[in-house]
């Protein structure tokens, strides 16, 4: 039996960080469901016993029948019948299986049925369900939504919805709309109070829905009339039994086809307001798209690690010139950057997510109690941590996805290209990971912030003062270098100037070297199978690094006036 | 209520077997094989949880005759979503051959009591009999159905099957009490469920409890059940080696030359004559 969590020590590696007995600790508020579930855990060493379990059921179905699926799901797709959509059948199977092992729900508290897991390992199951199926991580993925309903909506509305995701009804967030993209503030779609009925009624369009017929809908509308900007709107809740949506169309997309993305019109559709009015886009869509902008860095991790497997094993058995083609230094160059990101993209992803436990479990610890002091500065400050940092991941993970899938179509050579192999659909899949829940550019311009306010260079300053391994100094003396000319870079312009807006991504990219960097150093020092891909990354960056400094020291005052 | 028991064996997986997987006696080398759940009582157990899935109602009882511990494949069946699980255990079980085997099992399914289904795999991997189930059947007295594939119909009272033949398909019907031992081609089992996995990891028999020096979990009722013989009422000379007619006369180590190989070339006329000496051999 192939297994996607135990082939890949690089998992159970992360689970074993020291910051977990911490992070287990809040979720499980010191294990007092113990005595009450007997499915909870007892101590922190039975809670990773747990997490080591069902991440073993996920590796299995991920491997065993979501990657046997994926290539007819993607040639199959979903259809629309009777306004209704219809998963491919690979797809209904993949549902069914992660559904009767029990593995929706994972985050949400035992009360509502879940599993009560911490985001490390639930962020981790989505990585793994991703490199089995990129386009069925979206449908498994989207139970995130019920954590923005756990979190904000009304003890009733979480009776109702929360107890059914374990039972397999899927999710979706309802907020693009044809004139409303990146721009979430120009949201048209009515919400109106129905005082007969005594609820909400719905009515537009929505454009581009991920898991367009879902069983439970987040919807983004503007309740308050006469409104034109983000504060005009409010959060709803809607349930698919009501059928009062109509399916326009299931869009057909270059890649994760087995996904539906829908186009929909909601007709006089009854809905529950979600926490308070006006606080739809600026506060609830915010935490959600967080957790989303997780997800899907998840999904890249995921996927690059798909194509690396697929690349390197077809380099190991490929000859050419009577050698194996991994013997040859463009070959293998190609291979082990795909693997050195790869690397650096996971250490990101699961440091971010470690910033968002902490601070989401004290938050959920905050309206049971009041926190103390110190928890409520550590709050904070994990909260800042995780904002800055999960943009940062977006745009590197989603943005070294691509780059992998490209090289490894390239190894494959002519055969990648053909529908044969899965490499040129992992290559489909992988393009829409920089575009959605905030392109790239827009990761940039969230992540600037920590440029700007010292966030990722106190980071630096912190990863700086860990002890490292005497035979490994060498890199942290080159990320020293490398934060020195980081710092010059970021000094050139004023943080109001235009240039400064035109080089954003060009210092988001070098902060992100160096903390992408450190951490991969930091898993070395722990884990010898990290040294490899420590030194190439380094290297890797180090030059990176360097061009972009050098572009930025030569950009001559008026220059940008011939980019207009 | 539908009463159901599988039959499950722990098995030392005899599919990937490398070069010490045998010991100089001819014996199986325990130690080297990993341990599993006999892959046809995994499809076994299949059917008996897709009965609980169609009719109300159904209790499944997982059994496994071996040592100790034997108990993890009892926590597997638990784990896919078996109701309760019985270890028959004693040292006097030991060497048992067929004949023992199912007369021990068909003690502990007469203590079990009121019993309407017994299903087990065709046959184990280590031995490849395919006896013990039909013996069981033969003692307890009750009709059986060998190389069942899937279940067509059930109710409350009968079980409608489809046999899988070598030369065909025969649909069958039985009325309860009755034995099916499910063949390969049947659906595969279900996957373990994230829930059942944390609960019943703790469940363990009064042996391992010993063992461990842990202390009972009673509250949470996840005590695997053990029997040993005395518990059976049966006597010590049906039981293990004792009541075990099969004796080994001798037993032959095959060892594969390399000398014994051929070259075929994929020319068409030396792959049909490959194929036609294949199938006369009955290999194909």
């Amino acid at each position: 039996m192939k297994n996607y969590y135990t082939d890949n020590p690089a998992l159970k590696f992360q689970l074993s960080h020291p910051v977990m007995e911490k992070i287990v600790a809040l979720k499980e508020r010191q294990y007092r469901d113990y005595k009450q579930y007997d499915d909870a855990p007892e101590n922190f060493e039975d809670a990773i016993d747990n997490y080591n379990r069902v991440l073993e059921i996920v590796g299995e179905i991920s491997a065993e029948v979501l990657a046997l699926n994926a290539a007819e799901v993607d040639n199959e797709g979903p259809k629309i019948v009777n306004n209704e959509i219809i998963y491919a059948e690979g797809t209904q199977k993949d549902h069914e299986a992660l559904k009767n092992a029990g593995l929706y729900g994972m985050s949400l508290p035992r009360a509502y049925s879940g599993l009560n897991f911490a985001y490390v390992p639930f962020v981790m199951a989505a990585e793994i369900v991703s490199r089995g199926d990129t386009a069925f991580a979206n449908i498994w993925g989207l139970q995130d939504c019920a954590e923005t309903l756990h979190e904000f909506a009304s003890e009733e509305i979480k009776q109702e919805f929360l107890p059914r995701i374990n039972q397999g009804d899927t999710c979706s967030m309802d907020l693009t709309e044809p004139d409303a993209g990146s721009d979430l503030q120009a949201v048209q779609l009515k919400a109106t109070w129905d005082e007969n009925a005594n609820c909400w009624r719905l009515n537009g369009v929505k454009r581009f829905i991920t898991n367009a017929d879902a069983d439970i809908k987040l919807v983004l509308a503007r309740s308050e009339e006469g409104t034109a900007d983000g504060r005009g709107l409010s959060y709803f809740v809607y349930d698919r039994k009501h059928k009062a949506v109509t399916i326009r169309r299931i869009e057909n997309k270059l890649g994760i086809k087995g996904s539906p993305t829908g186009e929909l019109v909601f007709n006089n559709a009854p809905a529950q307001l979600v926490g308070e009015r006006r606080l739809g886009l600026i506060k609830y869509v915010m935490s959600l798209m967080n957790g989303a902008r997780l997800g899907v860095a998840a999904q890249a991790v995921g996927l690059s690690e798909a194509a690396y497997r697929e690349a390197h094993s077809y380099a190991l058995q490929r000859e050419q010139f009577g050698k194996k083609i991994v013997q040859f230094p463009q070959v293998y160059e190609m291979i082990a950057n795909i693997r050195a990101k790869t690397d650096a993209s996971r250490a990101l992803l699961y440091e971010t997510t470690r910033f968002v436990d902490i601070y989401k479990a004290l938050i959920f610890i905050a309206q049971e109690r009041p926190l103390t002091l110190d928890e409520k500065n550590e709050m904070k400050q994990y909260q800042k941590f995780a904002d800055v940092f999960t943009p940062l991941l977006k745009l590197f993970a989603t943005e070294y996805c691509n780059q992998n899938c490209y090289e490894a179509i390239q190894i494959f050579g002519g055969s990648g290209y053909m529908k044969d192999y899965p490499m040129e659909r992992m290559y489909r899949d992988a393009r829409i990971t920089n575009i959605y829940e905030g392109t790239s550019q827009l990761q940039v311009i969230a992540a600037i912030r920590g440029v700007g306010n010292g966030l990722f260079l106190s980071k630096i300053k912190e990863y700086e003062g860990v002890e490292i391994d005497s035979k490994l100094i060498h890199l942290k003396e080159k990320l020293m270098i490398m934060t020195a000319q980081y710092l010059t870079s970021v000094a050139k312009f004023e943080t109001t100037s235009e240039e400064y807006d035109f080089h954003a991504r060009r210092m988001v990219e070098m902060a992100g070297y160096i903390i992408l960097g450190y951490l991969l150093l930091i898993d070395a020092c722990r884990c010898d199978s990290f040294r490899n891909s420590a030194e190439i990354f380094i290297a890797y960056g180090q030059a990176e690094n360097s061009r972009s400094a050098a572009f930025i020291h030569n950009f001559d005052t008026g220059l940008i006036e011939k980019y207009r | 209520m539908i009463k159901i028991v599988v039959l499950i064996k722990q098995v030392p997986d005899t599919r990937n077997i490398g070069k010490d997987a045998m010991k100089s006696d001819g014996t199986v080398n325990r130690a080297e094989l990993p341990a599993i759940f006999n892959p046809e009582d995994l499809n076994a157990l299949e059917v008996a949880l897709s009965i609980k899935d169609i009719v109300p109602n159904v209790e499944v009882t997982a059994i496994t005759m071996g040592p100790v511990r034997a108990a993890e494949v009892l926590r597997e069946a638990l784990y896919r979503g078996a109701d309760q699980a019985v270890l028959v255990t004693d040292r006097k079980f030991a060497g048992a051959d067929t004949l023992a085997t199912s007369h021990t099992l068909s003690l502990a399914i007469k203590k079990i009591g009121n019993v309407d289904l017994v299903i087990g795999g065709r046959q184990a991997i280590d031995g490849d009999t395919a006896q013990v189930g039909p013996q069981i059947a033969e003692k307890l007295n009750i009709p059986q159905i060998t190389y069942a594939e899937e279940i067509v119909e059930v109710s409350e009272n009968k079980i409608r099957i489809k046999r899988r033949l070598e030369r065909g398909i025969e649909v069958v019907e039985v009325l309860f009490p009755c034995l099916i031992t499910v063949h390969s081609s049947a659906a595969p089992c279900r996957f373990k469920n994230a829930k059942r996995v944390m609960k019943y990891k703790k469940a363990c028999t009064i042996s391992e409890l010993q063992d461990d020096k842990k202390e009972s979990d009673t509250d949470n009722n996840l005590i695997i059940e053990e029997w040993n013989a005395a518990d059976l009422e049966a006597y010590p000379d049906s039981l293990g080696l004792a009541g075990s007619p099969t004796k080994v006369k001798k037993i032959d180590n095959v060892v594969l030359l390399q000398k014994e190989s051929r070259i075929i070339t994929s020319s068409e006329k030396e792959i049909q004559s490959l194929i036609q000496e294949l199938s006369k051999e009955h290999i194909l």
